[in-house]
Order: C-alpha cells, then structure tokens, then sequence
C-alpha cells in the first residue's frame, strides 16, 4: 500500500486529503502515478501536468522519477509559501 | 532547536536563550509578521497550513546546512501555524556565532531556505474573499544566491 497526500490548494482544488492505493492499484513510478492520477478528471490532470507541482517522497522532495515501493508516502504540493 | 506551534512566541524570551554561551561574539535574530496589505489588497487574516512530519525535517536540514558552512553556537527556528491576523509574528530566526558576518550570513540563508524549501503555506482573507498566496520568484532568487 502507499499513501497519497496532497496539500493547500491542490486539496481544496482536489477535494481530496489522502489517497490510499493498495498493491496493483499503483504504478511502479512515480511518472506512471502522475498520469494515472491525471486520469480522475480535469482538476486532477491540471494538478498532476502542472510544472508547479511539487513532489516529496517520503518526506523528501524529489524532482526526478522514482520507483515506488510499499510503504511510501508521496505527497503533491504546490510552491512553498511560509515565513 | 525547532518548534512548530500554533501559540505565539516571547522574541525577548528567545533573544536570552541566545545569550550565555561565552564563545559567541554575535546574535542575530529575525521576526516576521502579518502584513495588512498584500498584491494592494487589504488582509484581515491569514491561515498557515504545514505539512507535519516533512516541516520539521526539511527545516532540520536547512540548519544543519547553515552549521556546515559556518560556525554556529546556537540555531533557534520557530514558525507558527494556523489563524493569524495582521501584525502577529509568524516566524523567528536566532543565531549565535562567534563572529557578526556568520550571523548575519546564517539567519538570512536560513530564511531564504525556509521560504523555498519548507513545506509550508499561506491562505489570506482579504475583501475579495479567500486565496492561496503564490510564491514569488524574489524569493527563490534570494535562496538561488547561496547556491
């Protein structure tokens, strides 16, 4: 199983806090989540092929395309705005 | 040191927690605060979401960046989450180094990091209704100069 989590305006835009996708419901990558999330509808492709997104796995944030094992939590977010 | 709160802090309380450590010849601290204004639109409040768990880590990483490139006694991070109005603090950056120019250099990286690097984000109230605040490329090009 891995969670999906996403936050600020993608959640609202989204209407969705987290995802749980269990085994065989996920892609082996992260590239391949993106177009099968994109896939919800029009407000989850527009999130998904935004050059804006960003991606943490695992906490961390990534820019390149991953692997995706059990366990792992993946998290989509827009550009970071604290301080 | 790290917190993540919803209270309010004691900038005075933190400045003296600064203090005391006799190697130090420099403190420098940040605050920041609820603007009113912002893009020309008056704000009466402003909400700050964070991702718990990740926040806590990628600000670890920022200060244990600033403590490889310069010598640092004490790094003190607080950022407040949650509804805030204009004019309350939201941020706080103390450092304590030997020397003034670590000081300085470490509290300003250590903002620009935080503003590019920790997950974190603003929801204003203003007239209009509210809205997710976007992030600006002044401050990316801020965090760029340390690269």
């Amino acid at each position: 199983m891995i969670k999906v989590l996403f936050f600020a305006s993608f959640r609202e835009q989204l209407n969705c806090e987290q995802l749980s996708l269990e085994e065989g419901e996920y892609s082996a990558l992260l590239s391949e989540l993106k177009s099968q999330l994109a896939e919800k509808g029009e407000a989850w492709r527009e999130v998904m092929m935004s050059h804006r997104t960003l991606v943490a796995i695992n906490q961390n944030m990534t820019r390149k395309d991953v692997t995706l094992n059990s366990g792992d939590e993946v998290a989509f977010f827009p550009p970071v705005t604290g301080g | 040191m790290i917190s993540i709160q919803v209270e309010d802090f004691n900038p005075g309380h933190e400045y003296e927690r600064l203090e005391g450590n006799k190697s130090s010849g420099a403190i420098v601290t940040f605050t920041g605060t609820v603007r009113d204004m912002n893009l020309g639109d008056e704000v009466g409040g402003l909400f700050l979401e964070h991702y718990p768990g990740m926040t806590e880590k990628a600000l670890q990483e920022i200060i244990d960046e600033a403590m490889e490139r310069w010598e640092l006694q004490v790094v003190r991070v607080i950022h407040r989450i949650g509804q805030m109005h204009p004019g309350d603090r939201i941020v706080f950056v103390g450092v304590a180094s030997a020397h003034r120019k670590e000081a300085f250099a470490a509290c300003e990286f250590i903002m620009d990091y935080l503003k590019t690097r920790a997950p974190f984000w603003k929801k204003e109230t203003t007239p209009e209704g509210d809205r997710w605040v976007d992030e600006r490329e002044s401050d990316q090009e801020a965090a760029d100069r340390w690269l």
